[in-house]
């Protein structure tokens, strides 16, 4: 058992004094970030990316997964205490999270979401335990052509899954390609769609994108819902957590299955909001008692809560192994290994092996701690969410002006990260998906790189997609999902006849 | 503005913003198709040149963006959904100016200052507080901010005439 070897030597790195410091800030950070409408996994590890340019990048690492733990933690406070979720993934929680609260059984809902976020978080980290090493080892043989094929498959099954129109994820998606293009090309040194602007020479960083889209599109969306917070209050005390938690052990197959959907969605590119509604619609489906969900169903908060976490923590897997991040906030994490001068990908697990296994111990380590310190800190975020919007908006603009700034010590960054505000409103009314934008940003050049390496082994001749079984199936696979919109459009066509007049449903 | 009681008439229609944003993406995909061309989208002596792979993309997006843009006027009467209500639009108005006023007065003020400023404004504006209180967030928060990124971090931010002033 190999991996138990390198899980200990992990521990061993990541269990230091200054370490647990790091998860420590990191997890209540995160739950801040969590907590706050406008701030969320992927803007908040941006926001602090550069303030860890410094830091060696174990420490750094585990202090930035931790926040996004931290994150995922968060959301479901703000779910169920306020009915608002905090987090898009947590939006399915607040179904019958709220509903509880609103019985007097808040301190209940809160220990089941936690712990539903822990164990679905757990049975992720096993599997990239034992599953990333040998995902590693597999794709350690893979040539420019098959890392093309495994970024395509990355990109076609956002059209294939996606729940928005899929022109217009195929949009956002060529959109963010066509940002990552901009400015020096990295092979010939050539500028490209500067049209002049010494300003654009860097190109666009995808941090500032994040913080754009994610943080000002947010607060934009939030100001016209005119937020005002009325939420139950609660307190957990041992007593109710030990009682839920029997309860709970009732419900273990709505675990296993919650576990199930979420790790597979991570994997894959589904990231954990459609985990979260896919499971919380599983639960119900397979209920004994349909009726009682969206009436403060236990099983209704386990449900999203496990696969959402589940979900959010695999997709650290592609990440490591292949540098495809399975979900936005995995971008950014991605985006600063590649700061920190580490590439991910294969060989990470041979080189970087303190770090990899370092990072992964820390998850373990990250997870209770995380479930500690929520579980006694619940009245604190409470009453955080107390204060009025009036005061915690113009605060978090500044924050998020502030860590677009430190990107580059760039005024310039700071107005681009006003356009993509906008951008991110506009996006999000109209159901442009930002996920495949932000991906597309990340792995713009990497993609690209390969491609065209891939071109100058085949001198041109795209048969070289098909030239192996691996990269062959990869392709095929990809193509079927970038068309299966079109295959249930023409089937509902020939069934239906009449036909859905919108593209957008 | 007169009010206008039902409550359809006083909303924008989602068509126009879907137009404006498949045609804004449209624009985008020209410029990179242009430029690629420029730089060379074709084959150099040692391989695929600098356009090769955007120009593609650029075709991708504009392809698509047409494909919105033909969808959203074919179904330009039937399509009546709702964009945003006015009432909403001017909440989103009413945090949208500040923000870029506070970006424009970053450079002659400095971000610290113009932090104050913004926050200062939108709690008496929007939040109604006493003066004393939005004094003390509006002052408090920079001044932390200030010291978690000068003294601790180390990592320099935009300064002004005032930190200049007291010797920064």
């Amino acid at each position: 058992m190999e991996e138990i070897t390198n899980l200990m030597h992990g521990f061993s790195v990541a269990l230091t004094l200054p370490n647990l410091a790091y998860m420590l800030i990191g997890i209540t950070l995160g739950v801040l970030i969590g907590v706050l409408p406008g701030l969320g996994g992927a803007n908040g590890v941006a926001i602090l990316l550069p303030l860890t340019f410094s830091m060696n990048p174990t420490s750094a690492i585990i202090m930035l997964s931790c926040i996004y733990w931290g994150a995922l933690f968060g959301g479901a406070i703000t779910s169920i205490l306020f009915n608002i979720p905090g987090e898009p993934w947590s939006v399915a929680t607040t179904f019958d999270g709220y509903p509880m609260a609103q019985q007097g059984r808040a301190a209940q809902a809160l220990t089941t979401a936690f712990t539903s976020s822990f164990v679905g978080a757990l049975f992720a980290v096993v599997l990239i335990t034992f599953l990333a090493p040998l995902l590693a080892k597999f794709a350690l043989k893979f040539g420019p052509a098959e890392m093309f094929g495994v970024q395509f498959l990355t990109f076609c099954s956002f059209v294939g899954m996606s729940k928005e129109p899929p022109m217009k994820t195929l949009a956002a998606m060529l959109l963010g390609f066509a940002l990552a293009a901009v400015g020096m090309d990295s092979v010939t040194g050539q500028l490209r769609m500067t049209y002049g602007s010494p300003m654009l020479f860097k190109g666009f960083d995808f941090l500032i994108a994040v913080i754009g889209l994610f943080g000002i599109g947010e607060i934009l969306l939030t100001m016209e819902e005119g937020l005002a917070f009325k939420g139950q209050s609660a307190k957990i005390n041992p007593k109710v957590v030990w009682q839920t938690w029997k309860v709970l052990l009732t419900h273990w197959k709505t675990f296993l299955r919650a576990t199930a959907i979420g790790c597979w969605m991570g994997i894959t590119p589904g990231g954990a909001t459609p985990a979260s509604f896919m499971s919380y619609g599983m639960a119900r489906r397979m209920s004994k008692d349909p009726e009682s969900f969206g009436k403060g169903a236990i099983d209704g908060v386990v449900a999203p809560e496990t696969a959402a976490h589940a979900a959010g923590t695999s997709a650290l897997l592609p990440m490591l192994t292949l540098g495809i991040p399975g979900s936005p906030t995995a971008a950014v994490l991605l985006g600063g290994l590649l700061i920190w001068g580490l590439q991910p990908g294969p060989m990470l697990f041979v080189e970087q092996k303190d770090f990899v296994w370092g990072l992964i111990a820390s998850m373990y380590l990250g997870n209770i701690v995380g479930l500690l310190v929520v579980l006694t800190t619940v009245p604190l975020w409470a009453a955080i969410l107390r204060i009025p919007f009036s005061v915690i908006a113009p605060v978090i603009i500044v924050v998020c002006a502030i860590g677009a700034y430190t990107v580059h010590s760039s005024m310039f960054d700071v107005v681009m990260m006003l356009v993509f505000g906008g951008f991110g409103y506009f996006f999000k009314k109209l159901k442009y998906p930002l996920a495949p934008l932000v991906l597309a940003l990340v792995l713009g050049d990497m993609a690209e790189t390969n491609f065209r390496q891939s071109m100058l082994v085949s001198q041109g001749d795209l048969a070289i997609f098909w030239s192996g079984p691996l990269v062959g199936v990869l392709m095929t696979l990809s193509l079927v999902l970038l068309l299966w919109p079109l295959v249930t459009l023409l089937n509902r066509r020939l069934r239906g006849g009449k036909a859905a007049p919108g593209s957008t449903q | 503005m007169p009010d206008i009681p039902e409550k359809d008439s006083a909303a924008v229609a989602t068509r126009w913003p879907e137009l404006l944003v498949a045609l804004t993406l449209l624009v985008l995909a020209l410029l990179v198709i242009v430029d690629s061309i420029r730089v060379g989208r074709g084959w150099a002596d040692d391989g695929p040149r600098a356009g090769y792979f955007p120009f593609y993309i650029g075709v991708g997006l504009a392809t698509v963006s047409t494909v919105l843009i033909v969808g959203q006027l074919r179904r330009w009467r039937q399509d009546q959904r709702v964009f945003v209500h006015r009432q909403e639009a001017a909440g989103v108005i009413a945090v949208a100016w500040p923000m870029v006023v506070y970006v424009a007065l970053i450079w002659p003020l400095g971000i610290y200052v113009a932090s104050v400023v913004l926050i200062g404004f939108f709690m008496r504006r929007h939040g109604h507080f006493a003066a004393w209180l939005c004094g003390l967030v509006a002052v408090g928060v920079p001044v932390l901010l200030f010291l978690v990124f000068e003294r601790w971090f180390g990592v320099p931010l935009p300064k002004g005439p005032l930190e200049q002033w007291l010797g920064y």
